[in-house]
């Protein structure tokens, strides 16, 4: 079955096919083929989770070559190894989740087979994403994901606010993509291949000089950047909020926005090597993660902020691989071959297993909120309040995501958690910084709980028609809460073979407890549960005296730090502007040029007909003009005088006579009949003045 | 008669040839000019009768009696009778102020002149093989033989022409309606 | 025997301008007998002077007169059928073959 795990992919992708051309129009069976599909992938995905297992983690490959040429070699193959297995069951758990869920968000939804038919494509796009085996595969499967968000995200693309979202997603991710592509040319530059295995083994074995291995590694995260929302890209991921929110479950919480994570994952050798490339990636990921958090402090709209938390965590997961490679290559760097007895970072280990956790618990938030928003048909956490009381399974599915999610014993996410914590420890701004971040995550999360579930319901007339979700909701619901409990408990750190010794990058993990640590995360994390039961629950300090106070910064959190802004006039407006230009260019000058030639043309015809008018004609009238004048002058000849006639021919038979006689005389003889002739014209003019004394014969 | 004609111009072919040549190549010469250019036109018929009758004594004077009396019996009498007739019939006698030569006067004296000076030329340069036999004695006896063997065809036809010549005169002629 | 020669040239001219130039249409047929006249006596001249052994030129003289005769005859026809038409016979004003 392992051998087999291509299919994995092709399910979803069946499903997509099958409903396109043939089940359009049955809707409800649209939804079961693309539930079983997922499902059918998913049973698949934990065979060949089951079978890794049993081989220690060793990594398959196969791998067909479809265009082989000197120049370039290109393959279409599948990797399969720990990390793979993990995502491979993240992906399909996540969106079968989602797909169960969707068959009761969406209920009356008039596209619904649409809306399944996106779903199972972007499924088999993200699951090709993850068992790619080469650079050009994953990109190929990047791309694919990109465009299935695009057309998920603007799903009711009747609302402009959609649609735009939809672009704005799709071009933000564009811009990374465009790094992601220089990346790619570098490495197959100077590694001459794009297969993940051959190209670290070159730089790994030193074949790649170490600046272009920096190079090539910042600008493939470049791409990670853009699809994981990292600043400064991160502008799309809140927009993106206007499609379904079973969409934003699956899209922006668990998978698609996971990719850019795994993609840094799975290229770590490219940072290993370098201190600067992981330093850089290290420097994003915090930077990230603290700006979201302070922007998820002040939103009041439920998506919103779960989104500046993805934004956050990812931010999270990012750094911790940062941190991972700068402290790889730092012991390279220090310790030379023996560097592994120095080498402790759990870097790789957190940001993988937080990426496994997070896409748990926070689907299962995202599922929750589509939840509350189907219940009171609303999205602003102002106008909600008390519905724990309406909505039971909701509500505490709800705060157990919470709970995990600000890092809280024994659930998923304090494992997860504390190991980042524990990878920053190493680097003091950092350690400091990523409490901070904690402590900011537990506050909003729980700013959220309180706010929407407990307290008295700030708007009656939604309260009173609020209800739980039916099953299908509610299901996938607590089966999500259960991941998040449990999920976590495979990075035990007590465990002999968990989930470090699983997944692992150079050589596995051992994880061991750090207690110190463990306290300090959880006292930060209690703070600042405490600090939000304080403000929302008992409304012991009021959220709007401290807003008055910092108020600078409350309205920087809340605008989002002006970003969009910013971005419009830099980006936007520029290139309108720049089309502006060149349009007049085109309009004018290029058309110009164009009606100056057919102006040309026209009066260039006119000369011509001048032409032909007066020249042409003129030399065919003339000739027929000379014709007439000629005969006009010849017909005197015929002056009906017979004796004329008579002359002229007894003078040529004369004439005929003479030149036989004597040729000389001939001339002479022309010469005075010429003569006689004009002697004879010049009486007739002369002799016509004179009055004719001849009467007319007439009778 | 025959030999009384002979005996004639045998006569004056010897004694006076010449001077009677000359007299009447002058008499032929100048009445030809007459018949040419005369304004009243009976004149002119006058004229052409004398010349015709000229031409008659030159015949003679070349041994050829038989053709001077055809000549005189048919031209002199009956051409220029007829002639005479004509004129009579269509007569302007009146208006004698009417010009007879029209303005091709000056060509036709070209036309004419050329012709002489190349006939001349003409004359002065070729040479004639003058054969000095005599002429067949009996000239009418000989004529009448020959019209009647060799010329015979010819003979026929010219009275055809004249029967013709007789046929379409009157039908040309004849007035209208009668 | 030039002298004959010339002299039938001498009237053929005078012929020939009588016919150019003469208005009157039998002035014309007049001149017309001049030039056969002339003609007739260059053939004479030759029968005697160069071939007196036949009298071929003295027959061809007699049926030249008699056609002649007969082309007088029918020309006259004609003028008299001019005079009819055209109450004259001034041969200018016989020009209806004009342009």
């Amino acid at each position: 079955m392992l051998e087999k795990a291509f299919l994995i992919p092709l399910y979803p992708l069946f499903a997509f096919v099958v409903i396109v051309f043939f089940t359009r129009w049955k809707e409800r069976l649209s939804s079961y083929i693309s539930i079983a599909m997922v499902t059918v992938g998913l049973v698949h995905s934990l065979v060949v989770l089951i079978q890794m297992i049993a081989r220690h983690g060793m990594p398959l490959e196969l791998s067909r070559t479809f265009i082989d040429l000197p120049e370039i070699h290109l393959e279409l193959g599948i990797w399969i190894d720990p990390l793979t297995a993990v995502m491979l069951m993240v992906v399909t758990i996540v969106s079968g989740c989602v797909q169960v869920y969707s068959l009761g968000y969406m209920h009356n939804d008039p596209r619904w087979s649409r809306y399944y038919s996106y779903l199972s494509l972007f499924t088999f796009s993200m699951l090709g994403l993850v068992v790619a085996n080469n650079f050009f595969m994953i990109f190929i499967f990047w791309e694919l994901v990109g465009l299935t968000s695009y057309l998920l995200i603007g799903f009711w693309f009747e609302k402009k606010s959609a649609s735009d979202a939809g672009k704005k997603a799709f071009i933000t991710t564009r811009i990374g993509d465009l790094g992601f592509i220089v990346g790619l040319l570098i490495l197959m530059a100077y590694a001459g291949t794009f297969n993940y295995q051959e190209i670290f083994a070159k730089v790994t074995g030193g074949e790649v000089d170490a600046g272009i291995v920096a190079l090539a590694g910042i600008f493939v995260f470049c791409g990670a950047v853009g699809k994981s929302a990292q600043f400064p890209l991160h502008v799309w991921l809140p927009d993106a909020m206007e499609g379904p929110t079973p969409v934003s479950a699956l899209i922006h919480a668990a998978t698609m926005v996971a990719a850019g994570v795994y993609l840094v994952a799975r290229a770590m050798t490219l940072f290993a090597g370098s201190e600067v490339s992981s330093m850089v990636v290290a420097i994003i990921g915090l930077t990230t993660s603290l700006l979201a958090a302070t922007m998820a402090l002040t939103q009041n709209d439920i998506k919103r902020v779960l989104a500046y938390s993805t934004v956050s965590q990812l931010g999270y997961m990012v750094m911790a691989l940062g941190l991972y490679g700068v402290d790889f290559a730092r012991a390279m760097a220090h310790h030379g071959a023996n560097f592994a007895e120095h080498f402790h970072s759990p870097g790789f280990y957190a940001g993988t297993f937080h990426l496994m956790t997070h896409a748990f618990f926070k689907a299962l938030l995202f599922l929750g909120a589509g939840s509350v928003i189907h219940a009171v048909h609303t999205n602003d956490i102002r106008d909600m309040g008390g519905l724990a009381r309406k909505m039971g399974i909701t509500s505490i599915t709800f705060f157990i995501a919470s709970l995990s999610i600000s890092g809280i014993f024994p659930l998923s996410g304090f494992w997860s958690k504390d190991e980042i914590v524990a990878t920053s420890a190493g680097h003091p701004l950092f350690f400091v910084l990523t409490l901070l971040i904690a402590f900011m995550t537990a506050f909003y999360m729980f700013r959220l709980c309180f706010m929407t579930f407990t307290g008295q319901p700030r708007d009656q007339e939604r309260f009173d028609h609020a209800h739980e979700s039916p099953h299908s909701m509610t299901v996938p619901l607590m089966v999500l809460a259960f991941l998040s409990i449990f999920a976590g408990w495979t990075g035990l750190p007590w465990l002999k073979h968990n989930f470090a010794t699983f997944v692992y990058h150079h050589e596995p993990y051992h994880a061991h407890a750090n207690y110190l640590l463990m306290l300090v995360s959880t006292v930060v994390a209690l703070s600042g549960i405490g600090l939000a039961y304080l403000m929302y629950y008992r409304g012991a300090i009021s959220p709007a005296a401290i807003g008055e106070r910092v108020r600078l910064l409350y309205r920087l959190s809340f605008n989002k730090f002006y970003f969009d802004e910013i971005y419009e006039v830099i980006v936007v407006k520029a290139t309108l502007g720049l089309a502006a230009v060149l349009w007049w260019f085109d309009a004018r000058i290029i058309d110009g040029l164009v009606n100056l030639a057919g102006w040309f043309t026209v009066k260039w015809a006119d000369a011509k007909q001048l032409f032909d008018t007066y020249v042409v004609d003129g030399a065919v009238n003339g000739i027929g003009y000379v014709c007439l004048a000629g005969a006009w002058i010849l017909r005197l000849v015929q002056s009906g005088s017979v004796q004329l006639y008579t002359l002229v021919v007894i003078a040529a038979a004369i004439g005929i006579v003479i030149y036989r006689v004597t040729p000389g005389g001939f001339l002479y003889y022309l010469a005075g009949l010429l003569l006689v002739a004009l002697a004879r014209l010049l009486t007739k003019m002369l002799a016509s003045d004179r009055v004719k004394a001849e009467p007319k014969i007439e009778g | 008669m025959d030999a009384l004609g002979t005996m004639f111009s045998d006569l004056i072919s010897d004694l006076t040839a010449q001077p009677v040549f000359y007299l009447l190549s002058f008499v032929i010469i100048l009445s030809g000019l007459m018949v040419v250019t005369l304004k009243n036109i009976f004149h002119a018929a006058i004229f052409l009768i004398l010349t015709l009758f000229s031409v008659a004594g030159i015949y003679i004077l070349l041994h050829a009696e038989f053709l001077a009396a055809v000549q005189v019996l048919i031209y002199v009498g009956a051409v220029s009778i007829l002639m005479i007739f004509a004129i009579m019939l269509t007569s302007e006698l009146g208006s004698q102020r009417i010009r007879q030569s029209n303005e091709q006067v000056l060509v036709g004296i070209f036309v004419c002149a050329g012709f002489l000076i190349a006939v001349f030329g003409s004359l002065q340069n070729s040479v004639w093989r003058v054969s000095p036999d005599a002429l067949p004695g009996n000239n009418i006896l000989t004529l009448g033989k020959l019209l009647m063997t060799d010329f015979v065809l010819p003979f026929e036809v010219v009275s055809i022409v004249l029967l013709a010549a007789l046929i379409g005169a009157v039908v040309l002629a004849r007035q209208e309606g009668s | 025997m030039y002298q004959y020669l010339a002299l039938a040239a001498i009237l053929f001219a005078i012929g020939v301008f009588g016919v150019l130039t003469r208005r009157n249409a039998i002035g014309i047929l007049m001149s017309l007998e001049l030039m056969f006249n002339a003609a007739n006596i260059n053939l004479v001249a030759f029968n005697k002077f160069i071939t007196p052994d036949g009298l071929t030129g003295q027959i061809f003289a007699i049926f030249v007169v008699v056609v002649a005769a007969a082309e007088a005859v029918v020309g006259l026809a004609i003028v008299l059928l001019l005079y009819r038409n055209w109450k004259g016979i001034d041969v200018d004003h016989i020009n209806i073959m004009k342009w």
